[in-house]
């Protein structure tokens, strides 16, 4: 009855419910007023422009980390890096909004693309040391995400701080270089299409370029890759770099489109949330979007619950958690994958 | 009548995916011999062993120890029953002394701790008793390789095993080494032991046991005495061929070389010669077949020829169409014209997670063909999917499926088509039907004839006799790293024959040898 | 530079230094287990942020400091033991499920906080309880050793005979020879019949234990109330420390000692102008640069191995 290419599609929705379902468990436990409180949880970012604005508007960073993931873990690698990049590109885009000033149409992409190309270069470092020497890049990307953090919070504290506001900012950012709002009423920028565009992008080049197919390959079965002439060290930088840039300017898009001032004093948590929306996305390009914006949706539902009832927001960690833990479980079902896999092995 | 130590009855085991690894095999152990199970690669005596140790279960069959019957459905169950194996790879943990390997899961305590001084004495008294001289105060990495067995045996005898099972422990050892673990055997047989003895080298299975069964297919082809049977009557059972294929090939009018190895010579980091002295050449139109038992230095120069030279120091020449590779990767090797059918189907030839198609596509993905600016050619990439597929017979659900899921031969066809879809001037078939059914099989070897008319030079490494006597013009054997035999027409030569020189009971001389190859 | 030395060679900063040595330390005598035994545990930080509210809950209802620290110790056993489960069980990557218990642990702590004491950002309206510092006596009156070695809160002088404990576990007991066998050829120890699954359970409880015992100091000893994201990056340099260490227990107390000294170190260079963003770095630059020398040094031996000598 049920194909099993269409199995992911039934674990992940399985995956969900599961934990929708705890979420509920947990909400009823602790309010008051549960069956109000899910409402609000589900309902409640629907139920005005603005808010779904803040739907969207949350998706974006998430759409930028969730596709660099998504990238690096189609290539086998286990790179947890773009925490460290999103949040130092944005530093540097701070750099260049407060100092430049230039037209309104360019400063932006200046300072944008600066961002992405230091997130590239430094993405690169685990690549090559990977590549060369085999240096296990799930730890090089870790250590690099506090040192990044530590670089740029000096940066930030020491060269970019405020004196006159109150609280541990930047220094105002030109207004040429904001982003501009694309939807009155709520605070979506321009930044949402740059980012669909880039997903686009990233889709034919996974899908329809040679260097996609080799990217693939590699991930797929590094040997195999060998075997066929790919050279897959080259592989290994090219998707560190991409994978860089993308992760870079998600950290500039955010800074430009949602603050006027750089001020996040601890790392902000897409890079993580990033790796969560790509598992969701089955590390697929197009399907980030929809993973993204699921991600954003709990989020806001989870705050707009925390302001209107009395359950605290943070119990989307918990939630999350359990997605991830489940998501990745080859276990988790694998009794009825083998079944339909029989069934389908004897059809044939 | 000899009862029975040990007794495996009608034992079938068939894999997932559809391989018959044991048919029906009957395998009977007396106390106190020393039994050899022969046979080559694939004709099921390691599935045997280990259905004998507990790793793995049958599908059909029985097995009873002493006359009572016993399920073992894991290592430890076999362990309890007086079976030990000593693995082909050691299964030590390097950096332990020898005797913290030997006590591992069975320490000796010392309150909460273990008591170093009481494994060391168990080492001690186990090896003297066997006669074994071990150091259990030695670090595992720093032993020689005999050493490292030693331990292994005492390992399984420290536990109580009265029946021994050694799987081609032979393979790694200096000729030494060798006598001393065949003395030590004999001793063990005198202290009442009785050890299976698991190999392909019939010198030593003559030398040492004394019975043998053979197997052959997932058969067992019987049980002799090793002193009723000469090496001559052995070889004929574990290497004649069951079904005889024929092929019409065409008399072709061979062209130039496409392929020149002279005097090639590889060693490995200690020293040890992998390949001695290779000379051979391929030319268009022509199959070569490189006839052996698998791990006589086949898998080296294949190895050798695509890639693996690079950087690393040789002797002799490696010539693809005039052009020496042995600095070239496997990228310039195949932009030469060269393709490669590689004997690891898993880990080489497919990627088991991407489609068909995709698997189709990674020798050609570079071509200006399938390209069309930057992007592929989305239409002209499925049309040759489509057309491959439909060439080749390739059962599946489309060219869009995972690869993964396709049965071994039909996988083997998708490798094969993607290989001769090039044009190659030179193809290198390795193992090329291995684990693939008949129907494909046949389908497979029609293909590399065709390419054959098509003037390509063709080079099979195989150790599937039917496949090299019928398929190939001429006709060469490797022993221990080295040619010992070239038969220009192998339609003149019988499989009987042929096993003498592939067990390395018979040699050609060098000079007979060097002759005829390049008289060809 | 003067003003430097006046700061660093006192009693006072080597006592600091012993102090902001411990969590890190228990942290990675943790990851040291699990390690050995082959399996990555990331998930430390969110194990000893879990541990250290748990003391705090645990000690305040029940009044006792013994009985929170037994609490915390319990409930880094536990998270330890839902990874195992998922990553043993469901086969869940043992890398996404520490992600997953990191996530878990920064927003559920606080949501478990709010909900007990209505206070989002701190644990001061529960009465916890705090572990007693001790002096050792006759020790404390020897000269210059005295007080750096004297006065330590009690879990510090835990976390040093805790070195001990682990290397003797490690090196001289029959799970430590088996935890090693399954790290280093799990091959080996199932044909003895050692099973592996088993073994890599136990020790990631242990080092669920260890986390614990290091969050318990930070609510109960070092501060002695719970505020959120308390650990900051102490988890993630403990692993580094290991990591740095090459997996030796005395590798890696020393290079705990190591960042722990860093740490301290970061409050005293601020004399020198050195901003405490930037030594903060430091335990993390100081691993990647021992990750590339180990790389480097192991690409060279295995190109070695394949390169043969000329046939003659």
């Amino acid at each position: 009855m049920f194909k099993v290419k269409y199995f992911e599609y039934i674990r992940t929705s399985a995956v969900i419910v599961i934990a929708l379902a705890i979420a509920f468990l947990i909400i009823s436990l602790v309010s008051n007023q549960p069956v109000k409180t899910i409402g609000i949880f589900l309902f409640e970012p629907l139920s005005s422009k603005g808010h779904i604005g803040n739907v969207i508007e949350m998706a974006i960073p998430l759409m930028f980390t969730g596709l660099a993931v998504s990238l690096l873990f189609r290539a086998n690698m286990f790179n947890l890096g773009a925490e460290g990049i999103f949040y130092f590109s944005g530093v540097v885009t701070s750099v260049l909004a407060i100092h430049l000033t230039l037209d309104g149409w360019l400063h932006p992409i200046v300072a944008i693309a600066a961002g992405s190309i230091v997130g590239a270069l430094l993405s690169a470092i685990p690549g090559i040391l990977k590549a060369k020497w085999n240096a296990n890049e799930l730890v090089t990307s870790l250590m690099f995400n506090n040192i990044l953090f530590g670089v740029g919070l000096y940066l930030l504290n020491y060269h970019l701080r405020d004196a006159k506001a109150f609280a541990n900012v930047s220094y105002k950012f030109e207004k040429t270089a904001l982003l501009s709002k694309m939807v009155p009423g709520t605070r979506i920028h321009t930044g949402l299409i740059i980012v669909i565009v880039l997903i686009i992008a990233a889709h034919l080049f996974l899908y329809k370029t040679k260097w996609g197919y080799e990217l693939r390959m590699t991930g797929i079965n590094r040997n195999f890759a060998r075997y066929s002439g790919m050279k897959t060290a080259k592989v290994i930088i090219l998707v560190h770099l991409i994978a860089g840039f993308i992760a870079g300017m998600g950290g500039s898009v955010e800074v430009l489109g949602m603050y006027n001032r750089f001020q996040w004093t601890s790392l902000p948590g897409y890079g993580l949330d990033g790796a969560l929306v790509a598992m969701l996305a089955k590390n697929n390009p197009l399907s980030v979007i929809g993973a993204a914006l699921f991600l954003a949706y709990i989020r806001i539902g989870a705050d707009m619950m925390a302001r209107l009832s009395d359950v605290p927001s943070e119990m989307i960690s918990i939630i999350q958690a359990i997605i991830i833990l489940l998501i990745s479980a080859e276990q988790f079902l694998k009794f009825w994958k083998n079944r339909m896999l029989l069934k389908e092995a004897k059809e044939a | 009548m000899n009862k029975a130590l040990l007794e495996m009855r009608g034992i079938t085991k068939v894999y997932p995916n559809g391989v018959v690894a044991n048919k029906d095999v009957h395998f009977s152990l007396r106390e106190g011999e020393i039994h050899a199970i022969a046979g080559e690669n694939g004709a099921g005596k390691s599935t045997l062993m280990k259905i004998m140790f507990g790793m793995e279960e049958p599908s059909e069959g029985e097995i009873f120890i002493k006359g009572e019957k016993v399920k073992l459905q894991s290592a430890q169950d076999a362990i309890d029953r007086g079976i030990g194996m000593v693995h082909q790879h050691f299964m030590l943990v390097p950096s332990f002394t020898v005797a913290e390997n030997m006590v591992l899961g069975m320490e000796p305590r010392k309150g909460v701790g273990i008591n170093y001084a009481e494994a060391v004495r168990m080492t001690e008294e186990t090896a003297k008793k066997y006669n074994l001289a071990v150091d259990p105060k030695a670090k595992v990495q720093d032993l020689t390789v005999g050493m490292k067995q030693k331990v292994e045996i005492l390992k399984a005898l420290l536990r109580g095993a009265k029946i021994l099972v050694l799987d081609e422990p032979t393979a790694v050892l200096t000729p030494q080494e060798t006598e001393e673990l065949f003395r030590e055997l004999k001793q063990l047989r005198e202290q009442g032991h009785t050890i299976v003895f698991i190999s392909h080298k019939l010198k030593e299975v003559k030398a040492i046991c004394d019975r043998i069964t053979i197997m052959r297919s997932g058969r067992s082809e019987g049980v002799f005495q090793t002193k009723d049977v000469t090496e001559q009557e052995i070889s004929r059972l574990m290497v004649g061929r069951d079904v005889v294929l024929k092929y019409d090939k065409e008399i072709l009018s061979i062209g130039e070389p496409v392929l020149t190895v002279q005097g090639l010579g590889v060693n490995d980091a200690h020293g040890k010669a992998l390949l001695t002295d290779i000379n051979f050449a391929v030319r268009g139109g022509q199959i070569i077949g490189i006839a052996g038992v698998e791990g006589n230095g086949q898998t080296q120069l294949i190895e050798a020829l695509t890639g693996s030279l690079r950087g690393v120091s040789s002797q002799g020449s490696v010539l693809v169409k005039g052009k020496d590779i042995r600095e070239s990767d496997i990228l310039d090797i195949r932009k030469l014209g060269v393709s490669y059918i590689p004997e690891d189907r898993m880990h080489q030839g497919i990627a088991s997670d991407a489609s068909i198609a995709d698997n189709l596509l990674s020798t050609q993905y570079r071509t200006k063909a399938m390209n069309k600016g930057p992007f592929l050619n989305g239409s002209r990439i499925a049309k040759l999917a489509v057309s491959l597929v439909e060439e080749f017979k390739v059962r599946c659900s489309g060219p869009s499926q995972p690869i993964g899921m396709l049965s071994g031969g039909n996988m083997q066809k998708v490798v094969v088509a993607r290989e001769c879809s090039t044009e190659p001037q030179l193809l290198i078939a390795e193992q090329p039907t291995r684990g693939v059914d008949i129907g494909a099989a046949q389908f497979i070897h029609q293909k590399l004839l065709e390419l054959r008319s098509d003037d390509c030079a063709i080079l099979l490494v195989s150790a599937d006799l039917n496949e090299i006597l019928e398929i190939s013009d001429s006709l060469l054997v490797m022993y221990e790293g080295k040619i010992v035999a070239f038969f220009e027409e192998p339609s003149k030569v019988s499989e009987e024959e042929l096993g003498l020189y592939m067990l390395g009971i018979h040699r050609q001389d060098e000079e007979q040898i060097r002759r005829a190859v390049n008289h060809v | 530079m003067n003003s430097l030395f006046d700061v660093i060679f006192t009693t006072d900063f080597a006592f600091s230094v012993l102090r902001v040595t411990t969590p890190i330390l228990f942290a990675a005598l943790g990851a040291l287990i699990s390690n050995r035994a082959g399996i990555i545990n990331i998930g430390m930080e969110g194990i000893m942020l879990v541990a250290a509210l748990a003391g705090v809950i645990v000690s305040s209802y029940t009044h006792s400091a013994w009985v929170g620290l037994l609490g915390a110790v319990m409930s880094g056993t536990l998270i330890a033991g839902i990874l195992a489960f998922f990553t043993l069980k469901f086969k869940t990557h043992i890398i996404l499920g520490g992600v997953a218990i990191n996530m878990f642990a920064s927003g559920g702590t606080v949501f478990i906080l709010y909900l007990l004491s209505g206070d989002k950002g701190s644990s001061t309206s529960l009465a916890s309880k705090v572990l007693p510092s001790v002096e050792i006596p006759l020790l404390k009156d020897i000269p210059v050793l005295g007080p750096i070695l004297s006065g330590h809160h009690i879990l510090t002088y835990v976390s040093i005979i805790a070195v001990f404990v682990v290397y003797y576990l490690l090196n001289r007991t029959p799970l430590g020879l088996r935890i090693r066998s399954v790290g280093e050829n799990p091959h080996a120890a199932q044909s003895v019949g050692v099973s592996v699954v088993k073994i890599q359970y136990m020790a990631l409880l242990l080092s669920g234990f260890f986390a614990g015992l290091g969050g318990a100091y930070m609510s109960m000893g070092y501060l002695s109330l719970f505020t959120r994201d308390m650990i900051a990056g102490r988890g993630w340099i403990a692993i580094a420390a290991e990591s740095m260490g090459r997996s030796t227990t005395v590798g890696t107390a020393l290079t705990s000692l190591l960042f722990g000294t860093a740490d301290a170190l970061s409050n005293a260079l601020q004399v020198l102008k050195i901003p405490a963003e930037l030594i903060g770095t430091l335990p993390y630059v100081a691993t990647v640069i021992g990750l590339v020398i180990y790389a480097v040094s192991e690409t060279r031996k295995k190109n070695k191995k394949l390169k043969s000598p000329l046939v003659k």
